[in-house]
């Protein structure tokens, strides 16, 4: 479905435009949901559990409905609809149903006159609880067979084996999504018993679609509309305050709004998975894989959310980017009293991408090979089969091409500065130059595109011709990353006008576009909006029997006949479509088959400033490589990968949520550490364009394959620095001072 | 208590309680919503505003403290429809995603500035260390800055 633009347009594909919602950003005139308010609103706040696992013996409400300004107080009992809610799995009350399954479970919610009142409300009400045992290691879930989803994918000949052999165990740490726009919700009565909900969202159909089950409402009755998001990463795909708002606004009648405070939102959306990993690589004397063997174990916490699919990434993408024609990989997301997880960008692929790239280094150690090289002799590229599973990789896969152009990216320079704001421990000034040693490492990352096993994955958008312009109409959710712009960009190309407007529709106006997760909005609505202009394109010259569409009309033979108020002269003229992207299966009984709609791969370079005395590190440089298929906004590329890239960052040195006994300890921003702009490294960036045989203009998905290569780079770095066999993530101080 | 404060060029009077921040009023009392929350615990910088001659976290500083003071929040940045020079950078060089700690980043770079107008990369990087950005890591941010540190003008 790739188009050649017939002549160049300003605004089109392929330059760095600026984003319409920018001034307003830059000015602070934004709105986002946090932002919002209506005449009358009355403000929500929610009682959650103190236990990670406890029977609620007693909840009285009494004194809470007593207080002046406190509208209503809601329980589990108040649900009309189904009680439980879930994206894949509805296992997760709405509120708590008698037993709290994890630390943090919303128990009751409130709506008053204001926040203060409703916080006072919460704490007054009464909840008694007898504590459970809670269930929070995930090998003896395992054990005791508490699972979301096992899963064995098996390839080639099991008993296969190579000269030479490498074993590791690997850890991450779970990491937070941490967006600086906090959970926000407002619900609006419509004054016919439905009502209007403007709430963070990365998928308003999905939100919608939980809402109206466990409201017991009618589709029309309930309008999800996009918001304003301060990024998401992850952390809205799932359900958050949604229900309770709406619920809420029901019950009193009157708007209600909701906005966690950091804390909360640590507590109210999912995590990454945590995992355990355990990985056995096998190759022959020359470095070619022979047979890896792995085993995975990824803790889903409390709730199913999205730990299926994720299970899947992690096991299908426990081998990388490498041709490999004999894999066992056991894979389980076990059920515990933990936070739950869910997505995060990169959704299982970091996991097993953390484990892959630490064994790779393994095993060119051990042939004593150059680990690129190693990782270019086993490059798979297309018509290669993914070794984990057997699919033939159709469109580009440049696997070699992002490592070779990440390594010819020129080095820093080699003398370590006396700057103490260039040195590990920086204004702390804990570490002489003299001290420090320096390390590089490199990491490649393979990640499916948009979503996989025969999911039905479509996004529908309408393009429309008026007088004043074009407008494009998707329920697609920008949070951030440019999509605004990609879509602009793509209807400006096809239609050869620069007019163009992006609307946002809410659930009762348009279709599904499906989430923006899985690096799939510029492939599906982008790929949306491309049918739909170039189908209106297409009608235009047709009903005006022309053979060009320019800014100011139909022409034939390049004489116009039909200007843009002729062709509208009975009304905008639109074409709308539901794209979906080449159809994906469910796997065999061994999860073989062509379960992916394709592939992104990239490579990072990282080099490090270690003080091994105190085990501090600076990272000094992180580059990388990219697949883009095409490039539609370079600007807009660099900043996913600078931005993705120090996300993978913060999860090697920095961030992870310490969970004990199910109990969040540092859920705030002064104890969950996120990379500053002192920390964060200079970046060069390389786009590797070879076009992708789906998606708009040959494009393909980039926004979490920079956070996936990362990681692995950084302590490839610190290894090679240290000469410590480091095997967890974040790296502490103490995994490199030995403690 | 009373308190009055000058506000992006207007003098405002309210009625503040004791425990209500400087963010909250703003957010609140005064609809200037472009001051984002997001940590209340001066971690995050998001809601930097200029108060007197110093940038501030908002949320740490006590509304009644404010009394008498001069305060600059993003929504007073440009002038007669003139964007801040710092806002023009950032939208120039992309240093704009989700955009939430876009009003902090404009705040502290225009105090930086004041301060400083020929930053170097680490100045840059140190001045603006109190502001934490998920979406673009600072790459960007660091740009449009570096435009304006090199500007003579």
């Amino acid at each position: 479905m790739t188009t050649a633009p017939t002549t160049t347009i300003k605004g089109g594909i392929g330059t760095s435009v600026l984003r319409p919602d920018g001034e307003p950003k830059v000015s602070g005139n934004f709105a986002y949901a946090s932002d919002l308010t209506a005449p009358d609103m009355l403000w929500g706040a929610t009682l959650r559990s103190p236990h990670a696992h406890a029977r609620l013996v007693r909840l009285d409400t009494s004194a809470a409905l007593a207080m002046d300004g406190v509208r209503a107080v809601l329980t589990q009992d108040d649900v009309a609809g189904k009680p439980n809610f879930g994206q894949e799995e509805q296992d997760q009350p709405v509120l708590c149903d008698g037993v709290a399954r994890c630390w943090g479970e919303p128990v009751a919610v409130v709506a008053a006159d204001d926040e203060e009142t409703a916080r006072r409300a919460v704490e007054s009400i009464v909840a008694e609880w007898e504590p459970l045992e809670p269930l929070v290691d995930p090998e003896q879930a395992l054990d005791e067979g508490s699972t979301f989803r096992e899963m064995t994918l098996r390839r080639g000949d099991e008993s296969a084996t190579g000269a030479v052999v490498v074993e590791g165990f690997y850890e991450t740490a779970t990491q937070d999504q941490a967006p600086l726009g906090p959970e926000a919700g407002l619900a609006i009565p419509d004054g016919s018993g439905g009502l209007d909900l403007y709430a963070t969202s990365q998928w308003i159909h999905v939100d919608h679609r939980q809402l109206i089950e466990c409201l017991d409402m009618e589709p029309g009755q309930v309008r999800c509309h996009p918001v304003g998001i301060g990024g998401a990463f992850g952390s809205r795909e799932d359900i958050s305050l949604h229900i309770h708002v709406a619920m809420l606004s029901l019950a009193t009648g009157r708007p209600v709004k909701m906005v966690y405070d950091r804390s909360e939102s640590f507590v109210g959306h999912v995590k990454r998975h945590p995992s355990k990993m355990w990985h056995r690589h096998e190759a022959d004397a020359e470095g070619n894989l022979v047979k890896v063997t792995a085993r995975v174990i990824l803790d889903g916490g409390a709730y199913a959310h999205t730990s299926r699919p994720v299970l899947a990434n992690a096991a299908y993408f426990s081998v990388g980017p490498y041709r490999c024609d004999n894999v066992v990989i056991e894979g389980a997301v076990v059920r515990t009293n933990n936070p739950p997880a869910g997505a995060m960008r990169g959704f299982g692929a970091v996991q097993g991408c953390f484990a892959h790239e630490s064994q790779m280094d393994r095993l060119a150690e051990a042939l004593d090979m150059d680990p690129l090289e190693l990782r270019r002799i086993n490059a798979a590229a297309p018509g290669d089969a993914v070794a984990t599973s057997g699919q033939i990789i159709e469109g580009s896969l440049p696997t070699v091409g992002v490592i070779d152009a990440v390594e010819a990216i020129p080095m820093p320079e080699a003398g370590i500065s006396d700057d103490p704001r260039l040195l590990p421990g920086g204004t702390g000034l804990t570490t002489p130059s003299s001290a420090v040693v320096r390390g590089v490492g490199y990491a490649v990352a393979l990640k499916n595109l948009a979503f996989s096993e025969a999911f039905d994955d479509f996004s529908e958008a309408r393009v429309i011709m008026t007088p004043a312009g074009v407008e494009v109409h998707t329920a697609a959710i920008e949070v951030g990353q440019g999509l605004i712009t990609v879509c602009q960009q793509i209807a400006r190309t096809v239609l050869q006008t620069e007019q163009v407007a992006v609307v946002w529709d809410d659930t009762s106006e348009i279709g599904s576009a499906g989430s923006t997760s899985a690096s799939r909005q510029t492939q599906m609505t982008g790929g949306a909006v491309h049918a739909a202009a170039v189908g209106l394109r297409d009608k235009l010259i047709a009903d005006h029997a022309g053979d060009e569409l320019r800014a100011d009309g139909v022409y034939l033979h390049g004489d116009r006949v039909a200007t843009i108020d002729e062709i509208c002269a009975s009304g905008p003229v639109e074409h709308h479509v539901r794209f979906r992207h080449p159809e994906t299966f469910e796997p065999d009984e061994n999860g073989q088959g062509d379960v992916h709609a394709g592939f992104v791969v990239s490579a990072h370079r990282a080099v490090v400033d270690v003080d091994p005395e105190l085990g501090l590190v600076r990272v000094v440089q992180l580059d990388t490589a990219q697949d883009v298929g095409k490039a539609l906004n370079p600007q807009a590329i660099t900043g996913q990968l600078e931005g993705g890239g120090l996300q993978g960052m913060g999860l090697a040195v920095m961030e992870q949520l310490v969970i004990d006994g199910g109990v969040i300890k540092n859920p705030t921003f002064t104890d969950y550490l996120i990379p500053t702009f002192m920390d964060a490294p200079n970046v060069e960036t390389r786009i590797i364009e070879e076009g992708d045989h789906w998606g708009p203009f040959g494009a393909k998905g980039i926004g979490e394959s920079p956070t996936i290569s990362s990681t692995p780079a950084i302590v490839a770095a610190i290894r090679n620095a240290t000469g410590k066999d480091i095997t967890r993530v974040p790296v502490l101080p103490e995994d490199i001072v030995g403690i | 208590m009373n308190v009055t404060i000058t506000i992006n060029g207007e003098e405002r009077s309210l009625d503040v309680v004791g425990s209500e921040s400087l963010l909250g009023v703003l957010r609140n009392d005064l609809n200037l919503p472009g001051t984002k929350d997001a940590c209340e615990q001066g971690e995050c910088g998001s809601c930097t505003v200029q108060m007197d001659d110093e940038a501030v976290c908002s949320c740490l500083v006590m509304a009644a403290d404010a009394d008498g003071a001069t305060i600059t929040t993003v929504e007073g940045m440009s002038s007669e429809g003139e964007l801040h020079p710092v806002q023009e950078a950032m939208l120039a060089e992309g240093a704009v995603q989700c955009g939430f700690c876009t009003p902090g980043f404009v705040v502290a770079g225009s105090h930086m500035f004041e301060a400083n107008p020929h930053p170097t990369e680490p100045e840059i990087r140190e001045a603006l260390s109190g502001n934490i950005c998920r979406c673009t890591g600072y790459g960007a941010i660091l740009r449009a800055m570096e435009t304006l540190a090199e500007d003579e003008t």
